[in-house]
């Protein structure tokens, strides 16, 4: 009778996920799968047409630009932005004064929202009187086009990504904290130097913290929008920021194709997927987990 | 002769202390410009007349402070650009803001505490699927999600930016679950010794302890609801209803200049608050980061 109880008790409890869970996550992705086989818009209701949402992506080149925008993007942003928390990690791992200080500068730049960060960098990056090309031309280095040029405009954003890494950053810093000294102290009786220091214990014992934060940002960079969508609208110059979300977020609500807006989803939802299984498969060796 | 040389070692490691200390300093100073500098410029533009914004060289310091920017900012009218009301926006977003937290904190704690301290058959089940949900994609729902508030007929008000908050999200309930884990389960069982009730015991003895992951939650969620751009571009419809993210770009213009300095104390308007909460909640924040298994 009292786990009768303890089970009505713990339901109660959960109830508000479990109907969250069902309005606002199982039930739309369900009527999105229907959806993705439908031609559909706000006007019209959903009616079945099979697979030929799905055929029509095959041949869809702004989808297959947009795609390709989106994995290069999170192809360069994803390992740079890695690298460079963990550096900033580690450095705000360093027992030097003010490090308090430091930690709260660095991780300002992720607390701006997308939209301001978006403007804030499109002034600085202006072409005629952006602070970044005066200043880059003052020292005699070239100053390219970012915003105009299709060949910079994808760095340009890659760029912004790595100047807002704080989040990564301080769950680094959180796993660095973690790592025994006893450890260090065991490498050094080795003879072991700093850098062999780094290889050998702090990079296998935060391995488990990298690859969460890898996964994650995929993720996000997979469904980049904001940030593209203020700075380069319509993805110019010559769609070069053209991303899958801001390409499905036209084709839903600009183009009133829902259906073939939801087949997009569905792709995407399936490459994300892949590439997390792929993350996971290939880091199986490398990552090292306590106790198992 | 061998002391001679131990204390030259002596000293050849305290000069290779110093010089990884003066070169940590170094590397910590110059990311902190590289970080700040964008920021900075920011706030010098934005107490810029719009004059001076677009000169050649940049000017680090206006002639004079343009502390009219901000108030001009908030009520904007031009033959451009239109009337953008910033205020009402601010507004706008802080309603929607304070519903979403007050909802997120109070339905992800209790939820977390039935995953993490309660006994019940399916438990493990519905945890899985949460983790599992995690790695949906926002774009895949955006349509769905659409449908939904449609026939609810929410387009055009706040409720679906809020309301789904009530509701909890994965997320939250992995952290929070994480760090309700972690105090001691002898704690509950003396409380129902005595008598409490599961409720009594979650208010009294759990929620107090959990301080510290509670105010991750709420400022994750605060974070989340006053940036979110997606939700209002899909679900708002009156311009009196938009929110501030949105009304940002009202201020780029398409045809005459940009009024820079005003764009520039928008976004600042917008940044603040957000900084000022954080400086609040830092040390909690940072404490509860740390030990809510966030790190994996």
């Amino acid at each position: 009778m009292n786990t009768r109880r303890e089970q009505l008790v713990g339901v109660l409890f959960a109830l508000p996920w479990i109907l969250g869970f069902t309005i606002f996550l199982a039930y739309p992705l369900v009527t999105s799968f229907y959806y993705s086989f439908t031609s559909f818009s706000v006007l019209r209701p959903p009616h079945w047409i099979g697979t030929s949402n799905y055929r029509e992506l095959i041949k869809d080149d702004v989808f297959h630009q947009s795609l390709k925008n989106t994995l290069t993007y999170a192809a360069a942003s994803v390992p740079l932005a890695t690298v460079f928390a963990i550096l900033l990690a580690m450095l705000l791992n360093t027992k030097a004064k003010g490090m308090a200080f430091y930690r709260t500068i660095f991780y300002i730049p992720s607390l701006v929202p997308m939209v301001a960060l978006g403007v804030l960098w499109l002034w600085i990056f202006n072409g005629h009187y952006g602070l970044l090309n005066e200043g880059l031309g003052k020292v005699g280095l070239p100053t390219p086009p970012w915003l105009t040029d299709p060949a910079w405009t994808k760095w340009t954003l890659v760029l912004i990504s790595v100047w807002g890494t704080g989040n990564a950053m301080v769950i680094y810093l959180a796993g660095l904290q973690d790592v025994p000294q006893s450890l260090y102290e065991a490498a050094e009786i080795d003879g072991a130097k700093a850098i062999g220091k780094t290889w050998h214990v702090t990079i296998p014992m935060i391995s488990p913290v990298i690859l969460f934060n890898v996964i994650m940002g995929l993720i996000g960079a997979m469904q980049t929008f904001a940030l593209p969508y203020v700075m380069f609208p319509g993805g110019q110059p010559a769609r070069s920021t053209y991303f899958f979300s801001m390409y499905l977020y036209d084709t839903a609500f600009q183009f009133q194709r829902m259906g073939y807006a939801s087949a997009m989803g569905w792709v995407m939802f399936a490459i994300t997927l892949s590439l997390t299984l792929i993350a996971l498969k290939l880091s199986s060796k490398h990552v090292h987990y306590e106790g198992g | 002769m061998k002391k001679f040389s131990s204390t030259g070692l002596a000293t050849s490691r305290r000069r290779r202390v110093l010089i990884n200390r003066v070169a940590v300093q170094a590397a910590l100073i110059g990311l902190s410009i590289f970080f700040l500098l964008p920021l900075i410029w920011m706030i010098v533009t934005s107490l810029k007349p719009i004059d001076e914004t677009m000169t050649s060289p940049p000017r680090w310091i206006p002639s004079h402070f343009e502390w009219g920017n901000f108030p001009k900012a908030f009520a904007y009218n031009s033959e451009d650009l239109g009337y953008i009301p910033f205020l009402v926006y601010g507004k706008n977003t802080i309603f929607v803001t304070i519903l979403a937290v007050i909802g997120s904190v109070i339905s992800n704690s209790l939820v977390a505490y039935s995953f993490a301290r309660i006994k019940w058959r399916g438990r493990e089940v519905l945890f899985g699927l949460t983790l599992a949900t995690m790695m949906v994609p926002g774009p895949v729902l955006m349509v769905p999600m659409y449908a939904l508030f449609k026939e609810f007929g929410w387009i055009g008000t706040f409720r679906p930016l809020w309301v789904p908050t009530c509701f909890g999200s994965a997320f939250n309930i992995f952290l929070l679950r994480q760090f309700l884990r972690t105090i001691p389960i002898e704690l509950s069982e003396a409380a129902k010794l005595d008598g409490a009730s599961e409720w009594r015991t979650f208010v009294d003895v759990i929620i107090p302890l959990a301080r510290p992951a509670l105010v991750v939650i709420a400022v994750f969620t605060f974070l989340w609801a006053w940036n979110d751009f997606m939700g209002p571009l899909l679900y708002l419809t009156d311009q009196q209803t938009f929110t501030l993210s949105m009304g940002l770009q009202f201020f780029q213009s398409q045809h005459t200049g940009t009024p820079w300095n005003l764009l520039m104390a928008a976004s600042l308007i917008v940044i603040v608050p957000v900084i000022i909460v954080f400086f609040f909640a830092q040390k909690v924040f940072i404490k509860g980061i740390a030990t809510t298994g966030l790190k994996g």
